[in-house]
């Protein structure tokens, strides 16, 4: 398979200045807030946005390359880029829309994304889940090197998402070319991408399988865009090899990790326990409160109990009853907790409090 | 003391009171060209050679101007829609002023630019051209007059189309070219129609310019408006059945009007149609 290479590439946007490289083998997610710079990269890569410098390749051959004076137009950039909106000509027909990519080709690609039968459909009479099989289709006859994807997910309504989400994995599972996707949401990222890199104000905080991620998020911001509770707090020294965080509201929790000082501590929803008597197990560290919020996920529920957000199945959560206001026992494993470092609080993180669209609602 | 309800019908009283008076003196005109002439005495009236050469001289110079005006005004209007540059804003205003410039006014502009004596003049007397009460000179006025409402509304319809749709059909291997022609004219139609409609109109109603440009020669430079003022101490009926050809055009052209406007609002973005907003179908 080819790879697509983006070596220092430097775009100036308006509040920083995009800066980062990129490997791009298989599946590649670069996932960020809203206004981190990701769709720049989509767009320096199809040769929509002219960047400052670098060099943008797959394999041999080059499509930018500011310091050989290389810029491809987007035209001769075997690229296909499916658009957030989709981008559909709404004066064509379905069939005109992939003619429009090759001609004698719309067959193939018509047969293959199911969508034959809506040939002669306009882009407005279709659904969103057909919009974007239209538009893969689209891209795809191009004969494209790399396929680049717009927030793939995000024009869809949620019952719509999950299962194109399923579609696409296996659409991106048998494709032979790198594919390079933005989103803001790190749970579709893990679903669809071997490989997540965070952007945050253009540049990049870290990059890894999704369990990499989850396991050793490298700041705070990481690891609350993974979905973490992020608890702030004071390390105190501790007995047994074990610390000592007093957690800002005053809670003492116990971590295996060493710290000290000032730190964020990062405890995923799915390791928390949600009972209604105290647990006599090894959980070192139980939090006494009321649920705060019910938000439901799917099959899935997130309950919200003073600090920290803990996930359970709705089985749970009928079995015991739970409803706002009723006061549990939320318990995690010091082993649970991942020690992060505190990086400085940009305002890209500031205007999404709290974490990345997994926690919110 | 009136009540509340006694209030409001005086109210509506009022409204429909003031919308009776603005549409019987907005209409009354047109009924009463009508009024005047019957439809036989009408069709008699368009045998009157007068009235047969104003309508060639307007037609013909009115259809060249347009194509000019199609095809220089569209690239310009794309231009300024789709690039931003310094002095952008004030292209755009200078390309306005003819809009609101007085008649008499862009006549004798004409005059002082392509005249004997004008600025231009001479180097076109070179080429033994004389432009000044010619029929080019009514189609020189027709488009000077006419040009920035095409070209006003054709900037509306290339801004209005979405940018992503262009940018989708480069990626999708089409050259600039291609894009224009298979993608952003396509979509921009609509208000392109819409502006060729109001430019029309306002070509065929030219006078002040034309008559100060070009003269009043019946056959040579004499459009329907000139004869109109020209017969109208003369030849009443001749020319109430000009008024009422030109009321039936403007009608014509009223509704092209309307219908580009309409189909614009609803082809120009792909993100209207996708969620259901257009606001026509």
């Amino acid at each position: 398979m080819a790879t697509l290479r983006v070596d220092q590439l430097t775009v100036p946007l308006r509040a920083f200045r995009l800066q980062l490289r990129l490997e791009v083998g298989s599946t590649l997610a670069l996932v960020g807030p809203s206004g981190a710079g990701k769709t720049t990269v989509l767009r320096a890569v199809a040769g929509l946005v002219r960047p400052e410098s670098g060099r943008i390749a797959v394999d041999d051959d080059v499509f930018f390359d500011g310091e050989r004076g290389i810029d491809l137009p987007p035209e001769r950039r075997r690229v296909g880029l499916v658009f957030q909106e989709y981008a559909l000509f709404p004066h064509m027909t379905v069939r005109q829309n992939v003619e429009y990519a090759r001609r004698h080709a719309a067959d193939e690609y018509l047969e293959r994304f199911r969508i034959a039968h809506l040939e002669d459909a306009r882009p407005h009479q279709l659904s969103g889940g057909e919009r974007q099989r239209v538009a893969l289709a689209r891209a795809l006859a191009r004969d494209p090197q790399v396929l680049l994807l717009d927030e793939p997910l995000s024009a869809l309504d949620a019952h719509t998402k999950t299962t194109v989400r399923a579609e696409l994995h296996d659409l991106l599972a048998e494709l032979e070319i790198p594919v390079l996707l933005v989103t803001h949401d790190f749970e579709d990222a893990a679903a669809l991408a071997d490989q997540v890199s965070v952007i945050v104000e253009g540049t990049i905080r870290q990059t890894g399988t999704p369990t990499e991620l989850v396991a050793e998020p490298a700041d705070s911001f990481v690891a609350s865009f993974t979905g973490a509770n992020l608890l702030h707090g004071q390390a105190e020294p501790g007995r047994d090899r074990s610390t000592r965080v007093r957690l800002d509201d005053g809670t003492l929790v116990a971590t295996a990790e060493p710290a000290h000082g000032r730190v964020a501590l990062a405890v995923y929803p799915w390791d928390v326990t949600v009972g209604l008597t105290p647990p006599h197990d090894s959980a070192l560290n139980v939090v006494h409160a009321p649920i705060r919020n019910i938000v439901e996920l799917g099959n899935r529920v997130r309950l919200t109990v003073g600090p920290v957000s803990a996930e359970i199945t709705a089985e749970s959560l009928g079995r015991l009853g739970l409803e706002p206001g009723r006061v549990v026992y939320a318990s995690f494993k010091a082993t649970g907790i991942r020690v992060v470092a505190e990086h400085e609080v940009t305002a890209a993180e500031r205007a999404s409090p709290g974490a990345g669209p997994a926690l919110a609602p | 003391m009136a009540g509340p309800s006694v209030r409001r019908t005086l109210l509506t009283v009022a409204y429909v009171g003031a919308a009776v008076v603005a549409m019987t003196f907005l209409l009354l005109p047109i009924v009463a060209i009508f009024a005047h002439t019957s439809p036989a005495e009408l069709v008699e009236q368009l045998g009157n050679p007068v009235v047969q050469d104003a309508f060639v001289v307007s037609l013909k110079t009115s259809l060249i101007a347009q194509t000019l005006i199609l095809l220089f005004g569209t690239p310009a209007a794309f231009l300024l829609a789709s690039r931003r540059f310094r002095g952008h804003s004030l292209a755009i205003t200078l390309v306005e002023l003819p809009l609101v410039l007085p008649p008499a006014v862009a006549g004798i502009g004409l005059l002082a630019a392509f005249g004997r004596l004008g600025l231009l003049g001479s180097s076109l007397d070179a080429f033994g051209i004389s432009l000044p009460f010619t029929q080019s000179a009514v189609t020189v006025a027709v488009a000077y007059v006419a040009s920035p409402l095409y070209i006003r509304q054709a900037i509306a319809a290339f801004e209005a189309t979405d940018p992503d749709l262009a940018a989708a059909s480069r990626t999708l291997g089409a050259s600039p070219v291609r894009t224009f022609f298979r993608v952003i004219l396509p979509l921009a139609r609509g208000g392109l129609i819409a502006g060729l409609a109001l430019s029309f109109a306002r070509g065929l109603g030219e006078f002040g310019a034309t008559i100060m440009f070009a003269g009043s020669l019946q056959g040579v430079t004499q459009t329907v408006p000139l004869a109109i003022y020209a017969q109208f101490d003369q030849d009443f009926d001749a020319t109430l059945a000009m008024s009422a050809v030109l009321v039936l055009f403007s009608v014509v052209l009223l509704a092209a009007l309307h219908a580009g406007l309409s189909w614009q609002r609803s082809e120009s973005t792909s993100s209207q149609s996708l969620f259901g907003l257009s606001g026509s179908s």
